[in-house]
């Protein structure tokens, strides 16, 4: 379970996060939707402790993730995260990055974390890609190369952050599809995007962000189909 | 107004002699680079590092190496620190001289190959859970030596170079060293500078074509 009470989070006099509460359930999809510069990434590098918070809690499975005393390497292993930009390390073939960190975070024998990648790699369809570099594969492949990445580590929950917004407008289908198979799969996942038919499609709840407030939050139904904040009913008519 | 007969059997005979002090320059040339490069490291980590005498270190050090004449490290390296009552031979002061030079010069190379890589590479290897030290150590390292790659390739070709300047310490084992010893033994001052000036040529082609071939096994990607 993630909890994140009343979390406050500035950039210098920015005050970019006003007071977040947010409760996500194992096996929970929720959507995170609204502008740009509402505070939705700073939001997920806060959960994984990239970013630290002003003030507030944050808690995965009931860790404080900004308490001294948690071990963020530690944790970070079972919170895996996807970036908008494509991150892979370009030096190491498609199969290292996937075994890198199982192999030195986590201590794992080559020829064992070489069968989780290849497994993972093949999930989300880059089976025939193992030996390939980086600079070969598409943005999408890529992209699915970080999702398999994070999952070699088996996590938890799954962040993503806008992972489909530097694609090719052909390539945003591929990458979407692995994200729903992981939801059909039980994964717990915050997922920001822009994607309104998959937030509509895969998620529990949908959260709507407005200028570091979480203006509303419900069900995908009541969201799109009802939506009771005035900047709600702004953003979805901006983005139809 | 053009009376030197070219005399090249005398030196000629002596060829073994220099090709062995090629020897000696190739190897302070290789053991240069490889302190070297070690130590541009940790001056590049410690530029990285959060504490102002450590950087402060580090900045010392390649102003000093960059902006002063090599002969100067050198001689500072021999004569310098005698001062103080510390006595290298002329080997070591001339591979500190050198490897503090290359230090220098490559820290700052690898300044500018940092400047290349995406700080969200950095922050994916911390998301996998790594340390601080191995985000560096397994995805930032590699990538700033692959495109420092050619600089440190000229910067061995300076070391080869720069082991000539040996001499001022009272190096004599080398190239420059041993050609320098038979010019006084026969006078043959054209013809042994030639010799040596070709072979300091090989050695350096030698160095840059093998590095191309190193680079194009190491960097597929
Ligand atoms: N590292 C940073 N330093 C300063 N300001 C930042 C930083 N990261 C984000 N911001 C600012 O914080 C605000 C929220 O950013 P972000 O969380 O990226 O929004 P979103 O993901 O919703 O588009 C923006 O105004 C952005 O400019
Ligand atoms: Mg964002």
């Amino acid at each position: 379970m993630i909890e994140i009470q009343n979390v406050h989070k500035s950039f210098g006099q920015l005050e970019v996060l006003k007071g977040i509460d947010l409760v996500v359930q194992k096996g929970e999809v929720v959507t995170v939707i609204g502008g740009s510069g509402s505070g939705k990434s700073t939001l997920l590098t806060c959960i994984n402790g990239l970013e630290p918070i002003n003030s507030g809690k944050i808690l995965v499975d009931g860790t404080e993730v900004h308490a001294k005393s948690t071990n963020l390497n530690k944790l970070r292993r079972k919170i895996g995260i996807v970036f908008q930009q494509w991150n892979a390390f370009p030096h190491l073939t498609v199969l290292e990055n996937v075994t890198l960190a199982p192999r030195k975070v986590l201590g794992m024998a080559k020829a064992e974390a070489e069968a989780i990648a290849e497994r993972q790699l093949m999930h989300v369809g880059l089976g025939d890609k193992l030996l390939a570099y980086p600079s070969r594969l598409s943005g999408g492949q890529q992209q699915r190369m970080a999702i398999a990445r994070a999952l070699a580590m088996a996590p938890d929950y799954m962040l993503f952050d806008e992972v489909t917004s530097a694609l090719d407008p052909q390539l945003v289908g591929e990458v979407l599809e692995t994200l729903k198979m992981l939801a059909e799969e039980g994964m717990t996942m915050i997922c920001v995007t822009h994607e309104m038919a998959f937030a509509r499609d895969v998620s529990k709840r949908v959260a709507y962000f407005h200028q570091g407030v979480m203006a509303e939050i419900g069900a995908p139904e009541q969201i799109f189909g009802d939506p009771q904040h005035p900047e709600t009913r702004k953003f979805l008519a901006s983005v139809r | 107004m053009f009376d030197y007969t070219f005399q090249w059997n005398q030196v000629l005979v002596r060829l073994p002699k220099m090709l062995d002090g090629a020897l000696v320059t190739m190897e302070v040339a290789v053991l240069s680079m490889l302190i070297g490069i070690t130590l541009a490291i940790i001056l590049t980590i410690l530029r990285l590092s959060g504490s102002r005498p450590l950087k402060a270190v580090a900045t010392g050090w390649i102003e000093i190496a960059r902006n002063t004449p090599a002969l100067f490290q050198i001689y500072m390296a021999h004569f310098g620190v005698a001062s103080f009552g510390i006595h290298f031979s002329p080997f070591v002061s001339l591979l500190i001289g050198i490897t503090f030079n290359n230090a220098g010069y490559l820290a700052e190379n690898f300044r500018g190959a940092l400047k290349a890589i995406p700080d969200t590479q950095a922050r994916a290897g911390r998301s996998l859970g790594m340390s601080q030290i191995q985000a560096f150590g397994y995805i930032i390292l590699p990538q700033m030596l692959r495109i420092s790659f050619l600089p440190m390739t000229n910067q061995m070709v300076w070391a080869i170079l720069m082991t000539s300047l040996g001499v001022t310490v009272g190096m004599n084992s080398d190239l420059y060293g041993v050609t320098q010893d038979l010019n006084a033994l026969t006078f043959r001052t054209f013809e042994l500078f030639a010799i040596a000036g070709v072979i300091f040529y090989v050695i350096t082609k030698f160095i840059t074509l093998s590095a191309r071939i190193i680079a194009s096994r190491l960097f597929r990607y």
